[in-house]
């Protein structure tokens, strides 16, 4: 399996990383990055990741299927991550959660016609005092109202 | 040895030694602390909390399966609080399992019921939606059924750390973990089915038992599998004289926990539809079915006739028929048919072995010492594939006492991953190979050594040699194939002086040759097409029509090693009982066919009665090494055979060229495995033959 | 970056270059004081230095509290195995989010604090496992780290020492249990994210089973400090057992949430009303969380004269936690917190144990059916009974941390509970309206 050259020199990097014999202390990482370029976790990714980290495909999908940033199914091109943990839902996180659902018609973990915009309901990401908040792949975006929301993914759908 | 830790136990004083688990030690005082996930060998979880109990100077209740004894620890397991937790731990326990206990395989015998019948409540206050999966099939022998799971992680410790497979895994998180097979949607494994026989509860079922009775509605009879050489105790759940299941859960017998795919389902070609049901003679150039009476006319008319007529008769006996048998075709062959030509197919070389070992004691290793000892090289076999068992024992050795392996084979080897050596060689390279790792062997405090037909003869003397040479005590397994093919040469199933060998007898003009539960004719392996009979009189005892039996002008149709008594030999030369588990309809014990032609050729007189206590209690008194302690074996045990110590010379000299192990992997058995259902079933037989 | 005005009333020693131009450079870190302790600590006996962070009283910043001091002398030094020292920077607990800052604008701070970690016990690795969803600052951090590394602070003879240590990031991928230090262990040898047996604690046997420093991203960021101005300074910062400062996460009802660094002791009252800039909407106080949602909620009334330390928190049940401060107005509903609480922990439970597995998705069920009316009386105070005997039964703290603030809600807040049987709707639902932030 091929990778582009700077995914290939991260996994280089990582696989050196950590104490000889323990490789397979790169494979959460790997599987992150590699998820990052391909979308998702794929079944041909699983096997070439163990051949890499020493171990059988069923070690990584038993690690895969515990991290729930790590998805089997591809999801949108933008991947819009609502936080509803107890300090966002105290800035009513849950109703800012459900304005994105009827905004998209899109439900938890689901992925819009297109394939650009996917939804998810994540528990609390680090953004307690600046609530609500939500994550749009890795970029945080803070103190959320409905109206920023539809402003953000407007933003996203023109992007995309 | 170390001063032994005093603790209270219930009150109870309580003494065990540094580093014994509470768990442990409370058993050994009697006392009884519930526990799902902890089993003895495996490594500890300290998930299900059943375990918990109190101990004094500490705030919270503690694993009785984690922790250690320690001087002057007071433990207390049976109060209010720890009760209290073992009816809560079973609460959240049947949230989701299903009370489908009157359909489940496990009902009976789960300890899930066990345990909420002791410790549990009479309701439950779970009022939610359960959550429901479909079961799964993870292949033709093992299902599962996931709201039954407890996630007790037994099964894939057993798998991962017992088998060397690592074939199950633990997939998502919380409430939805699963257990699920490494391929995906089904298990690539040995098929062994030991994740079966430890699950608790139902989860796991066996592909075969499932469904076809309630536990208790069986009988439990102890077996010995007829499959390889290694002698695993099986018992067999038999039911309106069928046998519904084999498995080990009483952990009896040599084997311990461990079965293969063999030994808890490979029984099953007892009732395969080409079983002979009725003898056959040969009439008008076609086999036709007869009654017992005159098939047995018919050969002993024609032994008889031959007898009278100086003619030259050819015995070949078995790797599967029981000691008793064989030692009785022996008798018959040289004292009634007066003949020295009597063979059997040889699949290591043990004359060797014991010929090199001559004048010194207590060199043969058991089964036991594979998981005793502090060393172990294994010369030429695959063993977790020809001999599981052994396999097994070398694993564990190695995982509890850090036992150093040695693999020198041709190919890879699952002991590879745990070895400290492991070298690759070809053929003739063994003796280079052996050289390169003295130094490290000599080290060694003691070992043993396995070898299989890749030394045979003048290699044999030659490894023995090197053994001795290297100054520690060294014991010796020679492998060979099957059930019994250790017994057939302790009972002299081997020329006499002047007789041909397996090879000669097939291509000599005998007038009759008499083969008993073996199938010279199929050929050699790699070599299409049977070879065809020269004897001008075949006589064949067996289960199916073979190629041997296709060729026989008197087909006597004999009793599978489930359907009769007897003792047979493992290939480490311990002897264990068989015990009739059914009855059968049509065919018979091979001991009861020899002794009927006996009785119509008017010979059964010098041969003495066929029953095989009798036959049994000659043999002890007769065979070098065999008068081993009857209430040993009687109570389920294997009791060690000591061969003769002195020199063994074969009439006629040695011909290791005749030696050949069948090597056969973990999803054949010989002729036998071709009519087992299972062994056929199972994707990894198809990819592995 | 900030997400919040500094407030005038901090105690700014871990956070005091937050705000200064490029505060995330080895050039303003050196301009600040940066790797003052390092070269101190170079200079000192490793004995030496664990004395000094035991006389500061600095206790684990990640929630339980234990002392730093104490953790690092537990490590064998004379061990002939590598020893390591591990960053736990999988801040997770609900409401808490500082972590986050501290290695955002000050990333030389915490590669500092490992620095010295490493000397005190002899270690020359170290890993900052990073959760996943910090994508961002394992950028941050490998910048910083390149930038240490070109200049001469990681690497071989560090400044010219004859120290070596390598410093590497390493990702989650989305656990909250990989929180919990000997589950973070776990994760970081590339497996499932279950917590281990101990003993042996990690000091002891820890990562790849060998010797290992396991503290919280704040922890190490008190180090510097620690070392720079003596430990006797730090620890007057706080109070009598507990010194420094707290990096607080206010969140929920106040009118000027953020992260803020307060003195250990500072007062609740004061927290709340000056630094939070008061209870939004001018409601009043129902219930406080002191330190993420793992801690037992206290009633406005047990927090009246409370102060933000170990002790005061202890003496009323709860624990100070993180500094994931939670309030919530007299409009909160407690059975929707309860169940909102209930649902993070069912989700982050491993599966590993019985109570904690099957408890908190029993529980999550009862309180979804409870809060949408659907609740019986019996049910009220079989919440109770179920988190009680979760409590110290699990097989690691998560099922204390789904317990407790559980069973204090349904003790505390009984009355909500009975408002919302007999199929009534949830009185404080305030359906499609939203309030702005």
């Amino acid at each position: 399996m091929t990778f582009s050259p700077q995914l290939e020199a991260r996994f280089d990097k990582l696989l050196k990383s950590y104490p000889p014999g323990r490789q397979r202390s790169a494979m959460i990482p790997m599987l992150m990055y590699a998820q990052d370029e391909l979308g998702s976790v794929t079944d041909e990714l699983v096997d070439e990741v163990a051949r890499r980290v020493g171990v059988t495909p069923l070690q990584v999908n038993e690690v895969l299927s515990y991290y729930s940033m790590l998805h089997r199914k591809p999801l949108g091109k933008y991947h819009v991550q609502v936080c509803t943990n107890i300090s966002c839902l105290l800035c009513d996180g849950d109703k800012l959660w459900e304005h994105a659902c009827k905004k998209l018609g899109i439900g938890h973990k689901e992925v819009t016609a297109d394939g650009q915009i996917s939804l998810e309901e994540v528990e609390c990401m680090g953004a307690c005092s600046w609530a609500p908040a939500i994550q749009v792949n890795y970029d945080f975006e803070h103190f959320v109202t409905p109206e920023k929301l539809d402003q953000i993914l407007d933003g996203l759908r023109k992007k995309a | 040895m170390p001063d032994l830790v005093k603790l209270t136990i219930d009150g109870k004083a309580v003494q065990a030694a540094p580093g014994t688990l509470v768990i442990d030690a409370a058993k050994m005082a009697g006392i009884e602390i519930p526990a799902f996930c902890y089993y003895e060998g495996l490594t500890l979880q300290a998930a299900c909390r059943m375990c918990l109990v109190e101990v004094e100077k500490m705030p919270k209740m503690m694993t009785a399966c984690t922790l250690p004894v320690a001087e002057g620890m007071v433990v207390r397991t049976e109060t209010p609080q720890v009760a209290q937790a073992r009816k809560y731990t079973l609460e959240f326990l049947l949230t989701n399992h299903p009370l489908d206990c009157p359909v489940c395989d496990k009902g009976g015998e789960c300890e899930l019921q066990d345990m909420v019948f002791r410790y549990g409540a009479g309701e439950s206050r779970y009022t939610e939606e359960k959550v429901h999966t479909p079961e799964k099939q993870f292949s033709p022998v093992v299902f599962f059924d996931a709201p039954r799971c407890i996630l007790c992680f037994r099964c894939v410790r057993i798998c991962n750390e017992g088998m060397g497979v690592g074939a199950l895994g633990v997939i998502y998180r919380g409430v939805l973990s699963e257990i699920a097979p490494n391929h995906g949607d089904h298990l690539e494994c040995d098929e062994c089915g030991a994740c079966i026989d430890i699950c608790p509860v139902g989860a796991l079922t066996s592909g075969i038992y499932r469904y076809q009775t309630r536990p208790w509605e069986m009988q439990h009879v102890g077996a010995i599998c007829t499959h390889c050489g290694d002698g695993c105790k099986t018992t067999l759940g038999v039911r309106n004289n069928r046998i519904i299941r084999g498995n080990n859960r009483d952990h009896s017998g040599i084997n311990g926990e461990f079965l293969c795919i063999k030994g808890r389902y490979a029984f099953d070609f007892y009732d395969h539809p080409e079983r002979l049901q009725a003898p056959l003679v040969r009439k008008n150039g076609k086999l036709e079915e007869v009654s017992w009476s005159e098939a047995l006319d018919t050969v002993a008319n024609r032994f008889n006739q031959i007898r009278a007529d100086g003619g030259t008769f050819g015995v070949i006996g078995s790797n599967h028929t029981t000691n008793e048998e064989n030692f009785y075709l022996r008798k018959f062959a040289r004292e009634v048919l007066a003949t020295p030509h009597i063979d059997h197919h040889r699949t290591g070389d043990v004359t060797a072995l014991v010929d090199a070992l001559s004048g010194k004691t207590g060199r043969m290793a058991t089964v036991a010492d594979l998981y005793n000892r502090k060393a172990v090289l294994v010369l030429g076999a695959d063993l977790a594939r020809e001999h599981p068992l052994l396999s097994f024992q070398i694993r564990a050795n190695y995982r509890h006492h850090q036992a150093h392996v040695y693999a020198v084979t041709p190919g890879p080897v699952r002991e590879d991953k745990y070895a400290v050596a492991s070298v690759r060689v070809a053929s003739g390279g063994y003796f280079a190979a052996l050289e390169d790792l003295r130094a490290r062997l000599k080290a060694e405090p003691e070992l043993v050594i396995v070898f299989d037909d890749s030394f045979k003869g003048p290699d044999v003397h030659r490894l023995v040699e090197f053994g001795e040479s290297l100054g520690i005590p060294v014991r010796y397994i020679c492998l060979v194939d099957y059930s019994n093919s250790r017994g057939a040469l302790d009972m002299g199933l081997v020329p006499g002086e002047g007789g041909m060998r397996l090879d000669e007898m097939l291509a000599a003009d005998l007038s009759a040759l008499w083969v008993v539960g073996a199938n010279p004719f199929k050929g050699t392996p790699g070599v299409p097409g049977s070879v065809a009979r020269k004897a001008r009189f075949l006589v064949v005892q067996d289960l199916f029509l073979t190629e041997t039996a296709e060729q026989a002008d008197v087909v006597l149709p004999a009793a599978s090693a489930y359907e009769k008594s007897g003792t047979v030999t493992n290939t480490t030369g311990e002897v264990q009982r068989l015990k009739r588990a059914i009855n059968t309809m049509g065919a018979k014990p091979d001991l009861e066919i020899m002794g009927f032609i006996a009785r119509q050729m008017g010979a059964a007189g010098a041969l003495g009665p066929w029953v095989p206590e009798t036959v049994f209690a000659e043999i002890r008194r007769t065979v070098h090494g065999y008068d081993i302690p009857l209430p040993e074996i009687d109570t389920g045990g294997a009791a060690p055979t000591t061969p003769v110590n002195g020199r063994v010379t074969e009439a006629g000299g040695p011909r290791p060229d005749l030696i050949r192990s069948d090597h056969n992997g973990l999803f054949a058995s010989g002729t036998l495995g071709r009519y087992s259902k299972v062994l056929n079933s199972v994707l990894e037989g198809r990819l592995d033959r | 970056m900030l997400y919040n005005e500094p407030s005038p009333l901090e105690t700014r020693v871990l956070s005091f270059r937050f705000g200064l131009p490029n505060s995330a450079t080895l050039d303003t870190y050196l301009a600040t004081r940066g790797y003052e302790a390092f070269r101190k600590a170079a200079g000192m006996k490793p004995e030496e230095i664990i004395e000094q962070v035991k006389i500061s009283n600095l206790r684990g910043r990640g929630g339980a509290g234990f002392p730093t001091g104490m953790k690092w002398s537990f490590v064998p030094r004379t061990s002939p195995k590598p020893k390591y020292i591990v960053v736990n920077a999988d801040e997770s607990e609900p409401g808490t989010c500082k972590d986050r800052v501290l290695m955002e604008n000050d990333p030389h701070q915490l590669i500092e604090g490992c620095l010295i970690a490493g000397l005190a016990v002899d270690a020359h690795a170290g890993y900052i496992y990073i959760r996943g969803e910090y994508r961002y600052l394992i950028e941050v951090m490998d910048k910083a780290i390149a930038e240490a590394y070109e200049k001469g602070w990681l690497g071989k003879n560090i400044q010219g020492t004859g120290f070596d240590f390598d410093l590497y990031t390493h990702s989650g991928a989305g656990a909250y249990e990989c929180g919990e230090e000997s589950a973070l262990l776990e994760s970081l040898e590339g497996k499932r994210g279950i917590p281990r047996i101990r003993p042996p604690f990690p000091a002891v046997v820890g990562a790849f089973q060998c010797p290992t420093v396991l503290n919280n991203v704040e922890t190490y960021c008190a180090v510097p400090a620690i070392l720079r101005d003596g430990g006797a300074a730090f620890a007057a910062l706080g109070v009598p057992k507990a010194g420094g400062t707290k990096m607080t996460c206010l969140t929920g009802h106040v009118n000027k949430p953020g992260v803020y660094e307060l003195r250990l002791g500072f007062p609740v009252k004061q927290m709340i009303e000056e630094v939070g800039g008061g209870i939004r909407q001018g409601r009043k106080l129902k219930a406080f969380i002191p330190g993420g949602s793992s801690c037992p909620v206290l009633t406005a009334k047990e927090v009246e004269g409370a102060t933000m330390d170990y002790d005061s928190m202890a003496q009323r049940k709860s624990m100070l936690g993180s500094g994931g401060v939670i309030i919530m107005d007299e409009e909160t509903c407690m059975v929707k917190a309860a169940l909102r609480i209930m649902r993070f922990y069912a989700h982050e439970s491993c599966g590993w144990c019985i109570p904690c597995r099957e408890g908190t998705t029993w529980l999550r069920k009862i309180l979804t059916r409870f809060h949408a009316g659907g609740g019986t009386r019996s049910d009220i105070d079989l919440i109770g009974d179920l988190s009680r005997n979760m409590l110290g039964r699990t097989f690691c703290p998560l099922g204390d941390a789904a317990a407790m603030p559980t069973l204090s809600i349904v003790e505390k807040f009984r009355g909500e509970f009975e408002d919302h049987l007999n199929g009534k709707p949830c009185p404080f639902e305030r359906a499609g309206e939203m309030v702005t932030a």
